[in-house]
């Protein structure tokens, strides 16, 4: 089953990128995303830019409405992503909490099959 | 107010003391888990809203169990009302039986033990016997038995109330089996309250421990086995081994919640009463003559201990116990702890054999082996590999602080220091 990892961080999860502390930050990342890949695991990722980076657009009535910021201004903020191929919800789960999250939250979310791959 | 504190207070004492004998009762005489649970739950409520007002009754146990009791009938009845109307005499006449029968508080037998072994039935599916054990005896809620275990609540859930039904229509005996059966249906009993405690343990390279945040309660149960079976060796031995792993509790952390590895830590911030008692402990199981894994585990973690007393660690000692340990019992955890044994004992390039020896395809998200290797190849002189598993060990590390040490421990490598 294919899984996906919502790594959330607050502002303070974020500033940790750029601040003193950026090397244990980036360090422990690197490293997790290197065992996720070891373990034979990894089906895809990224890490993305702050929310202050995001532009959301909306198309409501035909009418396209483009905001500078995040869909939503809350507390936690997508940070970035992982898919996983693991057995199960239990594997995925193991695998949310060795995430170095150190300011934030997993949120771990089963992928709908490819639709793609459903075509044929 | 204070009737009301006391009576919460009371009724605190009772829950804790008296949850799982209550449970083990009732269950054992339906063996209907769920239902001796749902009636238990409801005593409790009724003591809360009647306590306050008609003060704390002299045995608040047998109250309990006479209300959960009335309650299980009054369950009862709804279902046979259904099938066919009970004259009204004759419920009246259980109710005054449900009392009459309502033993003293002392009088209630200790049927725990069966409870526990029903809970570890084979027929119960392995997963769900310590979170079965947990609710059932220590009466632990599914929503924080599913966070200790990294399950999703809702599966946690589902599969206690498969297992209770399991219990109820497969069969599963409550009973004690006699002395030739009891060791062979105890082991299963034992290793679910070991799961309770954790799945790693300690070791010199920093692996990580791992603990569930149900230690108290594993050792908790732990001692209800040792009380309920005192002639079985393992029973004492799996006591022994949490009570040492507890004992150096104080010591695992720095004030900041720095990781400390068993080789670094304080002997002086170890528990002496709880040495003292998982010697006894192990004292008593050795008595009688019947080693298993538990009881050499027990020794390891005794070995250790001695640090305290001599301030030393014997190493010797301990990488006989754990030849001994893998020869007869050669789990993950036991082939890594003997690895890290003959590095600590002066021969890292033993260890290292040793680890090379176990399946490349079982350690691929086993943080310990990987902990564990870069230990042993900074010792040997192999600086690139040692940094590449130390990232490996880092990458498969949950606990912040071990992660931090297993970090440091690699800039030291590439810092050159030491």
């Amino acid at each position: 089953m294919t899984f996906a990892l919502l790594i959330y961080e607050d502002a303070a999860g974020f500033a940790a990128r750029t601040g003193p502390e950026q090397a244990a930050y980036w360090g422990a990342w690197t490293a997790y995303a290197q065992a996720v890949a070891a373990a034979g695991v990894m089906a895809g990722g990224k890490g993305l830019l702050p929310p202050s980076a995001a532009t959301t657009v909306r198309v409501r009535d035909g009418d396209r409405q483009v905001q500078d910021g995040p869909f939503a201004d809350t507390k936690e903020q997508l940070g970035g992503f992982f898919l996983l191929d693991v057995p199960d919800l239990d594997a995925a789960l193991a695998w949310a909490a060795r995430a170095p999250v150190v300011r934030g939250s997993v949120e771990v979310r089963p992928a709908l099959p490819d639709p793609t791959a459903a075509a044929s | 107010m204070t009737e009301v504190a006391d009576a919460h207070r009371a009724a605190e004492a009772a829950a804790r003391d008296s949850y799982g004998r209550l449970v083990a009762f009732l269950a054992s005489r339906s063996r209907d888990v769920a239902a001796a649970e749902d009636a238990l739950g409801e005593a409790f409520r009724a003591a809360l809203e009647t306590w306050p007002a008609d003060g704390v009754p002299r045995s608040p146990e047998a109250w309990l169990l006479t209300t959960a009791r009335r309650q299980l009938l009054d369950a009862g009845r709804h279902d046979r009302v259904r099938a066919a109307a009970v004259p009204t005499h004759r419920l009246a006449a259980e109710r005054r039986q449900a009392d009459a029968d309502g033993p003293d508080g002392d009088a209630i037998p200790d049927e725990r033990l069966k409870l526990m072994l029903a809970c570890a039935h084979p027929a119960i599916d392995p997963a769900a016997r310590t979170p079965l054990m947990l609710q059932a005896v220590l009466g632990l809620d599914a929503a924080r038995i599913a966070s200790a275990f990294l399950v999703a609540p809702a599966a946690m859930g589902q599969r206690l109330v498969r297992a209770k039904a399991k219990i109820r229509e497969a069969g599963v005996p409550f009973e004690v089996p006699g002395p030739d059966e009891l060791p062979a249906r105890l082991g299963p009993v034992l290793d679910a309250v070991y799961a309770a405690y954790g799945t790693g343990w300690d070791d010199a390279a920093g692996a990580d421990p791992r603990r569930r945040g149900l230690a108290g309660e594993a050792v908790w149960l732990a001692r209800i086995l040792a009380r309920l079976v005192p002639e079985e060796a393992e029973a004492r031995g799996l006591l022994a081994l949490l009570l040492h792993c507890e004992a150096r509790q104080p010591a695992r952390r720095t004030a900041d919640g720095g990781y400390v590895p068993l080789a670094e830590q304080d002997p002086a911030l170890w528990s002496r009463p709880l040495i003292a008692e998982a010697e006894r402990e192990l004292f008593a199981a050795a008595a009688l003559r019947s080693v298993g894994h538990f009881q050499l585990e027990a020794a390891i973690q005794s070995a250790h201990a001695g640090r305290a007393f001599t301030g030393r660690t014997e190493w010797s000692g301990v990488v006989l116990l754990y030849g001994e340990l893998v020869r007869r019992w050669p789990t993950l955890g036991a082939r890594v702890g003997h690895a890290a044994a003959l590095a600590s004992a002066g021969d890292p390039a033993a260890g290292r054999v040793a680890l090379d020896a176990i399946d490349a395809s079982h350690v691929r998200d086993y943080q310990p082996y990987w902990a564990v290797r870069a230990h042993l190849l900074a010792r040997l002189g192999d600086p690139a590999g040692a940094a590449a598993a130390y990232a490996r060990a880092v990458g498969l590390s949950e606990d912040p602080g071990v992660r931090a040490f297993l970090a440091r421990e690699r800039n030291r490598l590439a810092g050159g220091a030491v």
